[in-house]
């Protein structure tokens, strides 16, 4: 992935920085609750969410256990439509692919319709060291390169974002990337997507090239499918006379029919709409009307090793809804920078590990970035067991021989929870001893003190209650 | 090597433990529509209100009315100059005098079209569940870019027969070679607060005729 | 009717209260109680935290030990949770690694009996008026695995909506996770922290007397952060509140 995150610190520390970050929060806990509700009621309105949910669980499971013969069947139907097909192996093959694609046509500049997949894979960085600019043309996606920003949400990348903050962005950045802000801009939201309307209809007007990811690919068709609200990708899928599309194997369908549930899942779990303003489906190229070249760039980076694995693979059902975040209590303490990757929340602490592997202080902390509480699974619209793939990972991570001290301890627990006598000693020696019970503890223990207060260990266990008056 | 091969020989290689699995049918008990899908008059005001939920402008006609409707709609917004794709039908411009049709021969480019005022399309079917309206390139509905560029785009959906009641039931009478766009409302953005704002880079005024016999 | 108790470990060592309070609850609507004294741990704690391996002799253990019961029932949703959920996983799993179906036996011959409290109460024994006492406002948090995993539903609301001198009053945010999650608390102990502040508060704008739970876990982290703060607000167990009635009234202690 982009090395802008490499050498970032642990979850637990970016997480503790941002906890005291009071704009911050406040910022996350209004987005963040504004559309959880909204999401509830987009939900509540289809009697049949549950079935819905699960035929997209099972049209990806399916297509995942044959995934070689759907991408075999989708390079066919994409190359007899008239695209061409390359298939990136890692992050630098994609980007090296990309660029010598827009190198061949002469520009230097290209628009981009935002997408993660890009973003996973650095491809802006990529192209400026090729001297290529890439334009954002995404509203969040624009603050954030504006701001020399980072994501923090797959949705609503600027969403640590509040108006006042993108206000001052605009007022400062706009001008030294081409058209300025209006003067007397305020922070009114309309007056803000207006700014950026007009800051980037002149790119949109010029640019020969564009790069989009796609939220589906059909195998049967060939189609891609790009969902979005404000008309930027309308533009770039449809002005500049050359189309390249990065798009992560995971994400084909097998059949036209198919989209059926994916097009009725996606909108109410993402911006809880009926459906988005737009959906552009496209296969090929057709003439007299858009890119007279169409590019598909197929990626794995690390998507084959997750589906080797037989728990942390149903992570690649994800369709990038981002109501995992929405919901996530988390995520809306820590925001999204904690977690060091372009995806953040749960789906990111499940996936993240899984294509950057657990060797990195932050990608081994990730697996441990949730209380569990199971509210991602809940809202998530393909089922994907996020809590499982958590608890699985850490396995993995307990496993490369972190954490010698929670080794030795549950190593210890092993013991005592198998000798119920020793456990019955321990509960007793804890009882007799609790007058000398400190209130903060020190070490590891630190970490419980410093906000709460131990329990007061009774005078007795359970156990000898029940020997004294039971038995 | 080629990374095709690469790739899907991991592929083959991480799916190794699933040949043994029996493999369940699909489990497709998700409903064909949420409306009732035989009553034209329902769909229809669904179809009205959903639009209109989505914050685009909707008025009914019937077919004799509509060259005048569609005059006093572009009227009312001052339009002068109106994209017209190839294939709109001759009469519905007729009494739109004093705007300035610009027909649509492949050759209208997107910087000719941002200074054009409106423009005027078809549909090939519109979705009442969700408000949805579906231009696939057909007569009338033009190239992609002339729904798209002029800030005011006025749709016309003849009802009942290009009004469907669900997506289930919109995809079959779709042709997946052509390009779609699917439109359900005018531009909006929700990048700000999570909250919904009409009006960025797609046409900022949406407008939906519904032609009735 | 004769049930096996599964105090689980949080309660027998930190809170017999909860569990004391189960039994004459139990007692008092004509079950007998049996305490089977090899039970332990589920393994929650274990393999929350990456150490499934640790679990299997736990697996064991918790399956011999509540042999031959129908109903093994548990005052703490979680260990529930981790029976029903995540036992046959354990199976499984040493399945795939070759180490035969021993386990999954286990899991699957114990996963049916094991049964929350207010699950008991409600589905087994039929009642939602336990004919308790309790006079004080009360607010009540569904835990995550209770309300999430189990799906208890309605079920502990109705039982306190029958218990006789109580004022229920409706927590906001209730879904809303406390921050606890096991080792969560303290590998990740701001979020944590900051989550429970927020539970706090919404608690405390109830302006109830006594904030209810059904895991004794989740009110280790909330009741220690009140003792913190020095707050009044008194964390409380479901048990202790339907154990409670006019002759033998529930005391702080
Ligand atoms: S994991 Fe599920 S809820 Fe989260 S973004 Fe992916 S599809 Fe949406």
């Amino acid at each position: 992935m982009s090395d802008t995150f490499l050498g970032m610190p642990a979850f637990p520390q970016a997480a503790a920085r941002a906890v005291r970050d009071r704009q911050l929060r406040a910022n996350l806990r209004h987005a963040t609750h504004t559309i959880r509700d909204k999401r509830a009621r987009a939900v509540a309105e289809l009697p049949d969410w549950a079935e819905l949910r699960s035929a997209g669980k099972a049209i990806k499971d399916h297509t995942l256990r044959h995934l070689d013969r759907y991408l075999v069947q989708l390079e066919e139907a994409v190359t007899a439509a008239g695209g061409t097909v390359h298939w990136a192996a890692d992050a630098e093959e994609a980007n090296r692919i990309v660029a010598g694609l827009v190198h061949a046509t002469g520009t230097t500049e290209v628009v981009k319709v935002k997408s993660m997949a890009t973003q996973e894979i650095g491809l802006n960085e990529a192209l400026a060291a090729e001297g290529v600019t890439a334009y954002e043309t995404d509203l969040a996606e624009l603050i954030v390169q504006l701001g020399e920003d980072r994501p923090s949400h797959i949705l609503v990348p600027a969403i640590h974002r509040n108006r006042a903050e993108i206000r001052e962005i605009f007022a400062d950045r706009m001008a030294s990337w081409g058209r300025p802000a209006p003067e007397g801009l305020t922070d009114s939201p309309a007056e803000l997507a207006e700014a950026a309307r007009l800051h980037l209809r002149e790119k949109f007007l010029r640019a020969e090239v564009a790069v989009s990811g796609a939220n589906f690919m059909v195998a049967e068709t060939g189609t891609l499918v790009v969902v979005e609200s404000e008309g930027n990708g309308r533009m770039c899928l449809t002005l500049p006379r050359t189309l390249i599309s990065v798009v992560g194997i995971e994400k084909v369908v097998p059949t036209w029919r198919d989209l059926e549930v994916f097009l009725q899942l996606l909108p109410r779990s993402s911006t809880a709409e009926r459906m988005n303003p737009y959906t552009s489906l496209w296969a090929g190229t057709t003439r007299g009307d858009g890119p007279s070249e169409f590019h598909l760039v197929l990626l794995d980076n690390g998507r084959t090793a997750a589906l080797a694995d037989q728990v942390g693979r149903q992570a690649l059902r994800c369709i990038r809804c981002s109501a995992c975040l929405n919901v996530c209590p988390v995520y809306e303490r820590a925001g999204g920078h904690a977690y060091g990757s372009v995806y953040p929340g749960p789906i990111g602490a499940v996936l993240t590990p899984q294509l950057r592997g657990t060797a990195s202080p932050v990608d081994a902390s990730l697996p441990y970035a949730s209380s569990l509480c199971g509210a991602c699974y809940e809202v998530c619209p393909v089922a994907i067991d996020i809590p499982e793939v958590l608890v699985h990972l850490r396995e993995r991570v307990a496993e490369q021989g972190g954490h010698p001290v929670e080794r030795a301890a549950v190593a210890a627990a092993g013991y005592v929870l198998d000798h119920p006598a020793a456990l019955a000693a321990a509960e007793r020696l804890a009882g007799r001893t609790r007058a000398l019970h400190p209130r903060r503890l020190p070490g590891p223990g630190r970490a419980w003190t410093d906000s709460r207060d131990l329990p007061e260990v009774p005078a007795e266990p359970f156990r000898d209650w029940w020997r004294r008056n039971r038995t | 090597m080629t990374s095709r091969d690469l790739i899907l020989g991991r592929i083959r290689a991480a799916l190794g433990d699933t040949g043994t699995v029996a493999e369940q049918p699909l489990p497709r008990r998700y409903l064909s529509a949420h409306a009732p899908a035989d009553d034209p008059a329902a769909l229809l005001d669904l179809l009205h209100r959903n639009l209109t939920d989505y914050r685009a402008l909707v008025h009914r006609c019937t077919e004799a009315e509509l060259p005048s409707r569609i005059a006093e709609l572009l009227a009312a917004r001052g339009s002068r100059t109106v994209a017209v794709p190839a294939g709109l039908p001759d009469g519905w411009l007729t009494a739109a005098v004093g705007v300035e049709p610009l027909p649509d021969d492949g050759s209208l480019t997107a910087a000719r079209l941002d200074a054009v005022d409106s423009v005027v399309t078809g549909c090939a079917l519109a979705v009442a569940e969700t408000g949805t309206i579906v231009l696939d390139g057909g007569p009338g509905q033009g190239r992609r870019l002339l729904s798209l560029v002029p800030d005011h785009h006025l749709c016309v959906v003849r009802a009942p027969e290009q009004v469907v009641a669900s997506v289930p039931l919109a995809l079959p009478r779709l042709d997946p070679a052509r390009p779609q766009t699917w439109i359900s409302g005018p531009s909006a953005t929700s990048d700000i607060e999570l909250d919904r704002v009409v009006g960025v880079h797609g046409p900022r005024t949406l407008e939906v005729l519904l032609v009735t016999v | 009717m004769r049930v096996a108790l599964f105090a689980t470990c949080v309660n027998d060592a930190l809170f017999p209260a909860t569990a004391v309070a189960t039994v004459r609850l139990l007692e008092r609507l004509g079950v007998t109680v049996d305490f089977p004294a090899g039970q332990t741990c589920c393994g929650q704690p274990q393999y929350n935290t990456g150490y499934r391996r640790a679990c299997e002799p736990l697996v064991r253990r918790t399956a011999r030990a509540f042999a031959g019961y129908d109903h093994v029932v548990t005052p703490s949703g979680s260990c529930v949770a981790m029976v029903r959920d995540n036992y046959p996983r354990i199976g499984a799993r040493a399945a795939t690694e070759g180490r035969g179906g021993e386990l999954t036996d286990a899991a699957t011959a114990l996963a049916p009996r094991v049964i929350e409290l207010t699950e008991f109460l409600v589905d087994v024994l039929g009642v939602e008026d336990v004919g308790a006492h309790f006079p004080y406002t009360v607010t009540y948090h569904p835990s995550c695995h209770g309300l999430r995993m189990l799906g208890l539903g309605e079920r502990p609301l109705r039982l306190l909506r029958a218990v006789k001198g109580l004022e229920l009053v409706e927590l906001p945010g209730a879904e809303e996770c406390c921050g606890f999650g096991g080792t969560f608390a303290v590998k990740n102990a701001a979020v944590s922290a900051a989550m429970a502040e927020d539970k706090l508060a919404n608690a405390l704008g109830t302006g109830a007397q006594v904030l209810c739970g059904a895991d004794n876990s989740c009110l280790l982290h909330l009741g220690g952060t009140l003792r913190r703060r020095g707050d009044a607000l008194r964390p409380l167990h479901l048990a202790e509140i339907l154990a409670s009635t006019e002759e033998h009234p529930w005391r702080p202690s």
